[in-house]
Formats: structure tokens, C-alpha cells, sequence
């Protein structure tokens, strides 16, 4: 018979806090956090020291003066005048502009690619072999500045659309100039517009036209959803599914056409007037050149993932579905996308962050960016450099964070539901 | 059953399939016109690859190599005949190889380069001799010697360091156990680097002067300059991103924290603003009056940058890791480190490969953005070139030479991943 006994009181002694494994991971955290707080305290005394030594305390008094620059790409009001903080607020825009064109167009040629690599056309799957590792294999700074070049050299120059023994003409009945100093489009314009509504103190105006828009166009996709949400139940319910697609691209179209006829919506056309094309949107060549550039870039990486996601998908799936009955269209719908879509969607998100971040190349090409401005011409012209390049941090950072914040929302949305 | 008139009692000789279903033409039958939309796309790929070909190879074939200015060559092409200048290659690949780095010194980055040959050979295939991997770990000092010149010292200093923190270890582990014996190999050649390594070199270099001719970093450029920020941000980043890794998988709170908000801070902004913190903002972190190197101040930032994609990658292997594999682990009774040395760095690692790979590749493509910040790598020494007055205008000869050197470097690294994942490949 044996009686518990605890076992012996054991004092306290220095060395535990090593060799116990009760204590030993709270000692290496704290002296963990104390090199790291040593370390920070450390930065920010030589910091300050510095600073003092040249005579700029931190102050972001700056933003609020005038720039002095012009950007000539811009979505909102700007001229030399404005202040560094609005410059900002153009580049970043213009981040944005460009990250989010690049998007669509590499995802649509990223997947057509993707696809066209598996095609049994031998030719054509070595043809699409060559263009992803050709653009793998060569920086992206040099695509951009490449395709800078392409279109500096090889675009007519405006003056080669004037007179009658023109050299060039305008694409797509007239309305689109292709030149060397950038491309023209037509404008959309309203001549019933609502005008504009200024926010945060007037300092932006919002145009109400677009909100509208974007209202109608929000809600007719809502009551798409609902027909479609219906459907289902019928579906559910009787084994029919009643045809839904006309009533559903109605509920879309429709309203919004009413309302763009109530707009008084209408297109401005460039035009060449003396050595150069008025009006329209004017696309510049840096611009295009980085949409052009990050787009095929990136398309290659997003091409190995989405044939990486389709290969994925064993043929087992495949086949099973169409044991099961299930039209050809009816087993990529149900069974083969949304699986491939689970392997695809995460690095595809991650090539977006890519395709973000190295929008800020935009600087090679003089794309005004936030690079371009906030870490380019107000750094040099205030010399402002922590400031300037902390400010430009953190807007990646918090650009950055929020992709990633919907990757994670997706991932666990679609996550396979395990032991 | 004497009716029965004839029966074969030997097999017949088979038959040669038709030619229609072999050889070129059952290949070209079954890879190429199979159905008729193949076809189609068939015949619009070859109509594509003969307009590139018929507009590229006249272009490519011109025959400028020796023509000294842009106006040259467009002379020896003829007027409406768009060669290809490659003159400009030729006069000036040296400098886009070596940027200003002294001419009568090209050997000394030649044989850094050849010997970094050599010590990666016997890590990267097991067919060379086992003795080359002596050379290895002393490769960063020489190669670095020979690169940046001046005297022989001071490399032996920063080597010293590790010895001494060797020797550290074993005395004091003896003594006072392992744990004192970590400690002390982390202390002592951190002493003898801040306080102790300048002086000793100097004291040595005025005693014993054993050195060849120094060479700024500012004569630094061309391939040479990418190459050499490239080789040390990957060499470094591989370690640091494992022990990065490692720290974000823990089950320490406060390292974990630690590890997590540095990788995702480093991920989240773009490699030039980094680059803009090492050309303007480093200066201003470092004690008043510190100045150095903008290549190393280069290396540091790109190091780190690979480093926080390393810890990603290399975390993506061990999540793919079984758990029975750490369990495992455990049941041996392996501490920590051993388990991580001895079983599940190995699996990690291998599973990791190509991303690893693909980092690597990433991390060479982006030493092209040092021009930006005014360095003279091939991009920057290109601008350089076409300001030239006799080079002015040219544009896609020397892009394209740049682009093509860039391939041959990236597109080798992802094959040699290719052959390491099937060498090291134990599955059926």
C-alpha cells in the first residue's frame, strides 16, 4: 500500500529560470522583449540625436504648404498650388488607379494563358511555355522601362494624323488616338450632370453622377441576386430551374440606362486641334506603359497559378461528377471550379499585393505615384526624408494589410472543414 | 474434324502501325490537328511565330558589331533597313559587366566569381569532392577581399570573430554549461568586432602590410553590382528567414509577436521604399557620425527584405509538415533544436524548395531597382550609355542584352531547382 505523497518542496533558485521548462519560456521572452525595447530605445535615441544635429525636428508642418510641382496625371482637382498633403492624395490615387487596372487585365490574361499552357495544341502550349518564362525570368523594371521604349519609338506622333496625307488614323471608328505621347479616349460626360458635392471641407468634391451610378448599378445586381437566390429555391424545391437570365441582365441594364439617359450622358471625342488631340481622357505613356508592364508581368505568375490550381483538381472529381450526371459546363461549375478556386484564390491575392507593390516602379518611367511624389519630388523639395518615406510606409503597409485582411476573410470562408 | 481445312498454327508477324498514326506526321496529327478548332489555332500560332521571326531575325542578324556610334551602324544598315546597332555591345559590355571597377583589376571580381563557383559546388551537387566544403565557409571573407581590395587583415579580423566565438563556446560550455557556452559565443565576437577587430587589422596592416590595391564601392556597378548584392542578400536571407520562421511558429508569445509584425511590416511595403530608408534614413538610425557603405547599407536592406519572403516560404513548408513527424520528435526525446536539425528542417526545407527557389529568383530580378537610387547596375549603367552622344537613341540592343543576361542567370537557377527537387524526391 503506497500513500501519495507530494512531491519534495523544492526551494526556489536562480538557475530554474534556465533549466526549469516551467519558467525557462517566460526568461527568454522577457529577454527577447528587453533586447528588442533596448534595441528600439537605442534607434530612436540616435534618431533624435541625429535630427538634432541637423536642425529638422519631426514636424509634418510641411504637407500643409504649397507643392510646387505639377502632376500631370490626376484624377482629382490639382495644380502647383495645392499643398504637398493633396499631392499625396493624387499619387495615391494614382497607386491605386494602376494597381487596380493592372489587376483585371493580368487576371484575364493570366487565365486565358493558364488555360491555353494545358491545351493539348502542342504548339500552342510551347508558345505560352516561352511568353511565362520570358517574363518570369527578366525584372519588371526592365519590362517597364521596355515597353516605355515600345511605345516612346514606335507610336505615330500626333502630328502624323494631321493633314490629308496622313500616316496614322484613329482607331475604333474615330474615337481612340494611339500616339506617342500617350492614348486619347473618349470621355464620358453629362450634360444633365448633378453637379458635384464638396467633403471634408471643401477640400474634395465628389462628383454625384458616379454616386448615382453606383447606386443603381449597386441595386440592380442586388435584385439580380434575389431572381437568382429565388431560382435556387425553385430549384430546390421542384427540380426545375426556371430561365432567369433576361430578367436578370434586365434588372441590371435597364435601370441604368434610364438613368444615364436622364444624365444626359454622352461621349467627348478627341480631336486633333494644331500639333496635339484635345479633348477626351488622355491616357499618358507612363501610364500605360506601367498598366501594360505589370500586367503581363504579373499575368505570368497568375498563369502557373491557375494552371497549378486546374492541374490540382483530380480527374477522380471530374469523372464522379459526370457519374453523377452532371452536364460537361455543370461539373467545371460545381465541382471543378469551386475546388481549383480554393487552391487558386490565395497566391492569386498574394500577385495582387505583388502587382501593388511594384507599382512603385512607377518612378522609372515618371508615373506620378505616391512614390513619385510624396517619396519622390516633396522629399527632395522639403527634405524631409523620414517623414516623407515613413508616410509612404505606411500607406503600403495599410494598403498591404487590407489585401490581406480579405484573403484571410476568403480563406476562411472556403476553408475545407477538417477534423 | 478432317474438314476442318486450314488452321494457322504460328502466330502472323505484326504488322507496322500505319504511317499515319507514327512519327511526324501521327505526332503532328495528334499534338496539332486534332479536330478543327486545333487546327485553326495551329495555323494562326505558326502565321504568329513567322511574323515574329521574319520581323526579328533580319534585325538580329545585322552585321554591326564593329561599328563605334549609332550613326555607324545606321550607315553600315543602309537607309529603311532597321538592324539591329550591336556596336554598343560591343564596345561597351565590358562596363556593363564591371561598370568603373578598375580595368586592370576585371581579374580580381573574374576570380571572386570563379571561386564562389567553386565553394557553392560541393553544397549544390554531391557529385564534387567533399574536401571543397573547407573552402566553403571562408569564400565570404576571400571573395569580399578580392572585391573590395585593401589589406588582408581585416577580413582575417571579421573571421577571427567567428573562431573566437567558437572557442568561446567549447571553453565555457566545459565549464559552465551549455546554455553559458551559447551566450558566450554570442557575446565575445560581438566584443571583438565592435571594439577589438579595427585596431588589431590596423595594428597588424602596419606591422605585416599584406594587401591589394582598394577599390571604392562607388566603381561598383554593371552585373557585377547585382550579382554581388544578389549572392549576399541570398546567402544571408536563407538563415535569417528559417530562424524567422522558426520564431513564428513558436509557442512563445512575445517572439512570436516579434517575428509576425516584422515579416508582415516588411512584406507589406515595397522593396524601393526599403531602398529609400538604406540610400537616406540609415544613416540617421546609426550613432551620430556613422557612415557607411551605401552598397552595404543595399545589402542589408535587400537581405532583410528576402529574409521576411524566406520566413513565408519556409513556414509554408513546415505547416505542410504532419504533425506525426513532430510528434515523433518528441517521442525520441530530441530537444528543440535537435528535433528541428534532425527531422523536421530537412522535410521543411525540401517541401520549401521551390518557393525557395522562386525567392531567390525574385531577389536577383530585384537588385534592378538599386538604380533607382542612383547605383550602376546594368538598368542604370544603361541610361548612362544612352546618354552617351554616339549611343544616343539606342534602346532595345542594349535592354535586350540586359533582359537576355538576366534569363540566362534566373532561368538556370529555376532548372537547377528543377533537378534538386527530383534528386532529393523520395516519394513513388
Amino acid at each position: 500500500m503506497t500513500t501519495l505523497t507530494d512531491p519534495p518542496k523544492e526551494s526556489f533558485r536562480l538557475s530554474m529560470l534556465i533549466y526549469d521548462t516551467r519558467y525557462r519560456s517566460a526568461t527568454i521572452q522577457v529577454v527577447a522583449l528587453i533586447g528588442f525595447l533596448l534595441l528600439i530605445g537605442w534607434l530612436i535615441s540616435n534618431t533624435a540625436a541625429n535630427l538634432a544635429n541637423l536642425g529638422k525636428p519631426i514636424d509634418f508642418g510641411f504637407l500643409g504648404e504649397p507643392a510646387g510641382y505639377d502632376i500631370n496625371q490626376r484624377l482629382i482637382e490639382y495644380n502647383s498650388q495645392s499643398s504637398h498633403w493633396r499631392a499625396a492624395i493624387v499619387g495615391l490615387l494614382n497607386t491605386l488607379v494602376v494597381a487596380v487596372l493592372g489587376c483585371i487585365t493580368a487576371t484575364v490574361l493570366g487565365v486565358i494563358i493558364g488555360v491555353l499552357r494545358l491545351s493539348n495544341n502542342w504548339i500552342v502550349s510551347r508558345i505560352m511555355t516561352v511568353y511565362v518564362e520570358m517574363f518570369r525570368n527578366v525584372p519588371v523594371l526592365l519590362w517597364i522601362v521596355f515597353v516605355m521604349a515600345i511605345l516612346i519609338e514606335t507610336l505615330p506622333a500626333p502630328r502624323a494624323f494631321r493633314g490629308d496625307d496622313a500616316t496614322a488614323s484613329m482607331v475604333f471608328s474615330e474615337s481612340v488616338a494611339v500616339t506617342n505621347r500617350g492614348v486619347y479616349i473618349p470621355e464620358p460626360l453629362f450634360s444633365r450632370g448633378l453637379g458635384d458635392i464638396p467633403v471634408f471641407g471643401n477640400s474634395f468634391e465628389i462628383s454625384l453622377d458616379l454616386i448615382a451610378i453606383l447606386i443603381v448599378l449597386g441595386a440592380g445586381i442586388w435584385g439580380s441576386t434575389v431572381v437568382r437566390k429565388r431560382a435556387d429555391r425553385i430549384q430546390a424545391a421542384t427540380g426545375d430551374r426556371p430561365t432567369t437570365w433576361y430578367l436578370r441582365l434586365g434588372l441590371v441594364l435597364v435601370p441604368l440606362a434610364i438613368l444615364l439617359f436622364a444624365l444626359g450622358f454622352h461621349l467627348g471625342y478627341p480631336a486633333l486641334k494644331g500639333f496635339n488631340f484635345q479633348g477626351g481622357t488622355h491616357l499618358r505613356n507612363s501610364l500605360i506603359a506601367l498598366w501594360l508592364a505589370l500586367s503581363l508581368y504579373t499575368a505570368a505568375f497568375i498563369a502557373e497559378i491557375v494552371r497549378a490550381g486546374i492541374m490540382a483538381i483530380s480527374k477522380g472529381q471530374t469523372e464522379a461528377a459526370g457519374a453523377l450526371g452532371l452536364r460537361p459546363n455543370r461539373i467545371m461549375s460545381l465541382v471543378v471550379l469551386p475546388q481549383a478556386l480554393r487552391v487558386i484564390i490565395p497566391p492569386l491575392i498574394s500577385n495582387y499585393l505583388n502587382l501593388t507593390k511594384n507599382s512603385s516602379l512607377a518612378i522609372a518611367v515618371g508615373y506620378m505615384d505616391i512614390t513619385g511624389t510624396l517619396m519622390g519630388i516633396t522629399l527632395n523639395q522639403t527634405g524631409r526624408e523620414l517623414e516623407t518615406v515613413l508616410m509612404g510606409m505606411l500607406v503600403y503597409l495599410a494598403i498591404s494589410l487590407s489585401i490581406s485582411a480579405v484573403m484571410n476573410w476568403y480563406n476562411n470562408r472556403v476553408k475545407l472543414v477538417e477534423r | 474434324m478432317s474438314d476442318l481445312g486450314f488452321v494457322r498454327t504460328e502466330m502472323l508477324p505484326e504488322q507496322a502501325p500505319p504511317a499515319t498514326t507514327v512519327g511526324a506526321i501521327g505526332w503532328a496529327r495528334q499534338n496539332l490537328f486534332n479536330g478543327i478548332s486545333n487546327s485553326v489555332l495551329t495555323v494562326l500560332s505558326l502565321v504568329f511565330i513567322y511574323y515574329i521571326l521574319a520581323a526579328m531575325l533580319p534585325w538580329l542578324l545585322s552585321p554591326t558589331w564593329g561599328a563605334e556610334s549609332l550613326n555607324e551602324c545606321r550607315e553600315i544598315n543602309g537607309s529603311g533597313h532597321g538592324g539591329a546597332c550591336w556596336g554598343v555591345i560591343s564596345e561597351r559590355w565590358l562596363q556593363l559587366m564591371f561598370g568603373f571597377y578598375p580595368p586592370e583589376y576585371y581579374w580580381r571580381p573574374i576570380a571572386a566569381f570563379l571561386l564562389l563557383g567553386v565553394a557553392l559546388a560541393p553544397v549544390l551537387f554531391d557529385t564534387a569532392p567533399r574536401k571543397l566544403l573547407i573552402f566553403t565557409p571562408l569564400y565570404p571573407f576571400f571573395g569580399a577581399w578580392l572585391l573590395w581590395g585593401g589589406t588582408i587583415w581585416n577580413p582575417l579580423a571579421a573571421l577571427a570573430g567567428f573562431v573566437l566565438g567558437y572557442y568561446a563556446y567549447k571553453v565555457v560550455a566545459a565549464a559552465a554549461g551549455s546554455l553559458a557556452g551559447v551566450i558566450a559565443a554570442a557575446l565575445v565576437p560581438v566584443l571583438w568586432w565592435l571594439f577589438l577587430a579595427g585596431p588589431v587589422a590596423g595594428a597588424l596592416s602596419s606591422i605585416l602590410p599584406i594587401g591589394i590595391q582598394a577599390v571604392e564601392s562607388r566603381a561598383f556597378g554593371g552585373f557585377m553590382l547585382s550579382i554581388t548584392i544578389g549572392v549576399t542578400a541570398i546567402l544571408c536571407s536563407l538563415p535569417l528567414g528559417i530562424v524567422l520562421a522558426l520564431g513564428r511558429q513558436s509557442d512563445l508569445l512575445i517572439v512570436k509577436a516579434l517575428c509576425v509584425g516584422f515579416i508582415e511590416f516588411i512584406r507589406g511595403v515595397p522593396l524601393i521604399t526599403l531602398l529609400f530608408v538604406a540610400s537616406t534614413l540609415l544613416n540617421i538610425f546609426m550613432p551620430p557620425g556613422t557612415n557607411f557603405d551605401i552598397i552595404l547599407r543595399v545589402m542589408i536592406m535587400v537581405t532583410l527584405f528576402a529574409a521576411a519572403y524566406m520566413a513565408e516560404v519556409v513556414r509554408g513548408g513546415l505547416a505542410a509538415l504532419p504533425t506525426g513527424q513532430y510528434e515523433a520528435a518528441d517521442a525520441l526525446g530530441l530537444d528543440y533544436w535537435k528535433a528541428q536539425r534532425l527531422v523536421i528542417m530537412p522535410q521543411a526545407l525540401k517541401i520549401s524548395i521551390p518557393g525557395i527557389v522562386s525567392t531567390f529568383i525574385g531577389v536577383f530580378k530585384d537588385t534592378t531597382l538599386v538604380s533607382i537610387i542612383g547605383l550602376l547596375d546594368p538598368l542604370g549603367l544603361s541610361n548612362a550609355i544612352r546618354a552617351d552622344a554616339a549611343w544616343n537613341g539606342i534602346v532595345w540592343e542594349i535592354y535586350g542584352f540586359i533582359a537576355l543576361m538576366f534569363f540566362v542567370f534566373c532561368f538556370s537557377m529555376s532548372r537547377y531547382s528543377m533537378y534538386l527537387e527530383r534528386k532529393l524526391k523520395t516519394s513513388h
